[in-house]
């Protein structure tokens, strides 16, 4: 019997709500959309966690300009501080390195680190998804129950496309959704929010297209003075789903 | 140190598996080590019976016995069979500390000997497992 798997509803249940931020396709925002969302969470004055799945290709320290914050071990492991947020990352161990992992490996690194992580009282805990409706996607319906999915999508249709496969999976797995944005628009087009509100899931917003977020990356203050983090902003508080209830 | 973690798993899956089989007393506990992660077995079964005082009345005086075993790895490219030990022999001891956090590390820092590639499987010998309990 697997030790693990009995042990990470307990590590988790001083967290509030978890926050898992994917999307069919890569390269559409979900670790900017991730990182940016822990960090307003984090200056609202909520505390908060971040945990990149993306085994395969983590980039979340890239984008917080994070170098050497290691976890420390106190009857597990302690995620480090990144400029307020407890962030957990394969890259704690891997480093620089390229973690060439299958999809079995991937899923038994996640579990362990699931099981050894002590984050301690979060309110808001965002995971950072990998592209694709694989075994990370898999294993946070599977162990995370209570994991609620944020969707980031562009308006092209080649996404929109892999978008509805796996909004149709969740709901088929009943998994909590709290809705769609639609990310790097450049057009007015009402398409994709017309597709997203015929699926009956809420559409949260629209984030245009930021030439400015390039130079950000890896400055935490530029980064939260783009118009990509103005408009994250507006929509985590002007939306309902965002806010904290009791449980 | 990050191994209470895992005993914390393995005693609460003990007290899972032992209201499952409306056991009112667990007498034995017994645990397999997986060379890949590196665990002292006498230490981790202090920590275990350190952890089995406070959990449950169920499980306070069960014996705890730990099995090593051997880490053997074989590669999805080649086919080539090899002890994780050997690799190990390699290994800086900061490489080898971080595959005892997060075992698939492996992959990062160790190949296959013959081929050189990362794509192998730990077909033994991964980490710590629960293997069963006795109790009436």
């Amino acid at each position: 019997m697997d030790p693990r798997l009995t042990i990470i509803e307990r590590r988790l249940k001083d967290i509030k709500r978890i926050i898992a931020v994917s999307g069919g396709k890569g390269g559409v925002g979900k670790s900017l959309t991730a990182s940016v969302m822990a960090l307003i969470f984090s200056r609202l004055g909520y505390k908060t966690g971040l945990f990149d799945l993306d085994f395969g290709g983590p980039s979340i320290h890239t984008v917080l300009g994070l170098k050497g914050a290691l976890p420390r071990e106190e009857k597990g492991i302690i995620p480090p501080d990144a400029h307020g947020i407890k962030f957990m990352s394969i890259i704690h161990y891997a480093g620089d390195n390229p973690s060439p992992i299958r999809g079995i490996d991937i899923s038994n690194a996640m579990i362990e680190l699931l099981a050894i992580t002590r984050w301690g009282r979060l309110d808001f805990l965002i995971l950072d998804m990998p592209p694709g409706i694989g075994d990370s996607t898999l294993d946070v319906i599977r162990l995370l129950k209570r994991a609620e999915f944020l969707i980031i999508t562009t308006e092209s249709r080649v996404t929109l496309d892999v978008v509805k496969k796996l909004l149709n999976l969740l709901k088929e797995l009943k998994a909590p959704i709290i809705g769609v944005i639609e990310n790097m628009k450049l057009t007015r087009s009402s398409f994709l929010s017309k597709e997203i509100g015929a699926l009956d899931v809420p559409f949260l917003g629209e984030i245009d297209f930021d030439r400015g977020l390039e130079d950000a990356i890896g400055n935490v203050d530029h980064i939260l003075k783009t118009r990509f983090a103005e408009s994250m902003k507006e929509i985590i508080v002007s939306k309902e789903i965002f806010k904290l209830k009791d449980r | 140190m990050h191994e209470w973690a895992l005993a914390e798993g393995i005693v609460s899956t003990a007290l899972k598996e032992a209201e499952r089989g409306k056991f009112t007393e667990v007498t034995r506990i017994n645990v397999k080590i997986g060379e890949l992660q590196q665990i002292d077995g006498d230490l981790f079964v202090s920590l275990l019976k350190e952890i089995l005082q406070v959990e449950d009345p169920k499980l306070k005086r069960a014996e705890v016995v730990f099995e090593n075993q051997e880490a053997i790895l074989k590669c999805r490219v080649c086919g080539h069979e090899w002890l994780f030990s050997e690799s190990k022999k390699g290994l800086s001891d900061e490489d080898a500390e971080l595959i005892h956090f997060v075992p698939e590390i492996a992959h990062v820092y160790i190949r296959c000997p013959a081929c050189k590639s990362p794509d192998f499987e730990v077909t033994k010998g991964r980490g710590v497992w629960l293997e069963s309990i006795e109790g009436e």
